[in-house]
C-alpha cells in the first residue's frame, strides 16, 4: 500500500581497489526514521553521497520516489552534509536567503523561528560561529524544507549531549508527516529511541538490518549495546 | 512527567507500562484528553511510530479510545480502571509475599511487619 520512498538495489562503489560499498540493498518506506549506523570509514557517507547525486560512478540502482539521483530528485531530498557546505563568509541571514531562493519548498519563517529557538545569531558570518552553532544552522536549513526525504549525515557529531536533545527534537518536530529520514551516526545511545529501523554498515557491507524494537526484544539489548558487540574486533 | 527508558528493552512495551501506571495511579484521569501522537512523541523523545503502536495497544486493552475528530482520551470506565489497578496491586503483592516466604516469613508476619515498617516508608 505504502509506496517505497527510497530504494537501494545492489549498490557497490569502489575507490580505486578499495571497495567502499559492496552490494548494499535496502528500502525506506514513507514515515520511517532509519538509522544508518557504522564506525568511521564503513561507507555511510559514500552511500549518502550517491543518494544525493554527488557520486555518479556506482554499480546497482538507487531510486528516490522512482527517480534516479539527479536534478529532479534534489527537489525531493533535503540533505545535511557531514561538513559545512556553504561559503563561510556568508552571514546567517544571507544563508537563509540563499536557501529561500534555491529551494521552492523552503519555509523562511520556520527557519527564522528555529534559529531563534536554538539561539543562533542572525548577523554573524558562518565562519565566526562555533562548530556547534554551524551544525545547528545547517540543521535548521535542512529541516525547514518540506521535503519527501531528509538525509542527515552525522547531525549530532559535533554538539554536546545537552544540545543533542535539542537537535533531535528539532528533527522530530519538523520533518513533514509522511516523509522519511535517513540519519547516519556513530553515536547511538542518545538517538536510538527515535529510530524505526537500523542498518549496520561495516566495510561497505550491511551486517545487520532490522526494526529497532524487534532487535531490542530479540537480543534483550539496546541498539547501542548491540552496535558495540557487533563492531568489537 | 517523562519516563526513563531501559534501552535494553523494547520502548513500546515500556511506553504501554508507563501509560498504564499513569492511568491506574490517577496521574491521567478518566476521560482526560491525550496530546496528539506527534506532540507527545516529541515530549517523550521517542519515535512517533513507536508511540502510535503503544497507543494502539492501550486502545485494544480498553484504557484509551479515539473519537474520530476530537482525538484520543483515557477511558471513562472507572470500574475498568479500578479492576486493573487491583490486578496490578495483587501482582506486586504476590511477588512481594513470594520473596518474604523464601525468608521464612508467614503472611501474618508480613502483615505485622507492614504495619510496623509501612509508616516509616511513608515518611
Amino acid at each position: 500500500m505504502s509506496e517505497v520512498l527510497l530504494e537501494i538495489k545492489s549498490v557497490s562503489k569502489r575507490y580505486g581497489h578499495k571497495g567502499a560499498l559492496r552490494n548494499v540493498s535496502f528500502t525506506v518506506e514513507p514515515g520511517k526514521i532509519v538509522g544508518l549506523l557504522g564506525p568511521n570509514g564503513s561507507g555511510k557517507t559514500t552511500l549518502i553521497k550517491i543518494i544525493n547525486a554527488l557520486l555518479a560512478d556506482y554499480e546497482g540502482e538507487v531510486l528516490i520516489c522512482r527517480q534516479r539521483p539527479g536534478k529532479e530528485s534534489k527537489r525531493l531530498v533535503s540533505y545535511l552534509p557531514d561538513k559545512m557546505a556553504l561559503p563561510t563568509w556568508l552571514t546567517v541571514n544571507e544563508a537563509l536567503n540563499l536557501y529561500d531562493s534555491f529551494f521552492s519548498d523552503f519555509e523562511l519563517a520556520r527557519a527564522q523561528a528555529l534559529l531563534e529557538a536554538l539561539k543562533v545569531p542572525h548577523n554573524m558570518r558562518i565562519g565566526e560561529l562555533s562548530k556547534g552553532m554551524q551544525e545547528k544552522l545547517m540543521l535548521v536549513l535542512t529541516m525547514s524544507r518540506r521535503a519527501k526525504l531528509y538525509v542527515l549525515d552525522e547531525p549530532i557529531a559535533g554538539v554536546d549531549p545537552a544540545a543533542r536533545d535539542q537537535i533531535l527534537s528539532t528533527i522530530l518536530d519538523n520533518f513533514t508527516a509522511g516523509s522519511s529520514i535517513l540519519l547516519s551516526t556513530h553515536i547511538i545511545s542518545d538517538v536510538e529511541a527515535v529510530f524505526d529501523d537500523v542498518i549496520f554498515l561495516q566495510d561497505g557491507n550491511i551486517i545487520l538490518h532490522g526494526e529497532a524494537e524487534a532487535l531490542r526484544s530479540e537480543h534483550g539489548k539496546s541498539i547501542d549495546q548491540l552496535f558495540r558487540e557487533v563492531y568489537k574486533c | 512527567m517523562k519516563p526513563s527508558f531501559d534501552p535494553n528493552q523494547p520502548i513500546y512495551t515500556q511506553l504501554v507500562d508507563w501509560f498504564k501506571q499513569q492511568i491506574l495511579g490517577g496521574e491521567l484521569g478518566p476521560g482526560e484528553k491525550i496530546a496528539p501522537v506527534r506532540e507527545l512523541a516529541l515530549e517523550l523523545g521517542v519515535n512517533p511510530n513507536t508511540l502510535q503502536r503503544a497507543m494502539s495497544e492501550l486502545e485494544r486493552e480498553g484504557l484509551l479510545y479515539t473519537e474520530r475528530t476530537a482525538g484520543r482520551f483515557v477511558t471513562s470506565d472507572r470500574a475498568l480502571i479500578a479492576a486493573l489497578r487491583e490486578e496490578a496491586i495483587a501482582k506486586i503483592l504476590q511477588r512481594f509475599l513470594a520473596e518474604l516466604i523464601t525468608l521464612g516469613c508467614t503472611t501474618d508476619d508480613a502483615l505485622r511487619l507492614i504495619k510496623k515498617y509501612g509508616g516509616e516508608i511513608n515518611e
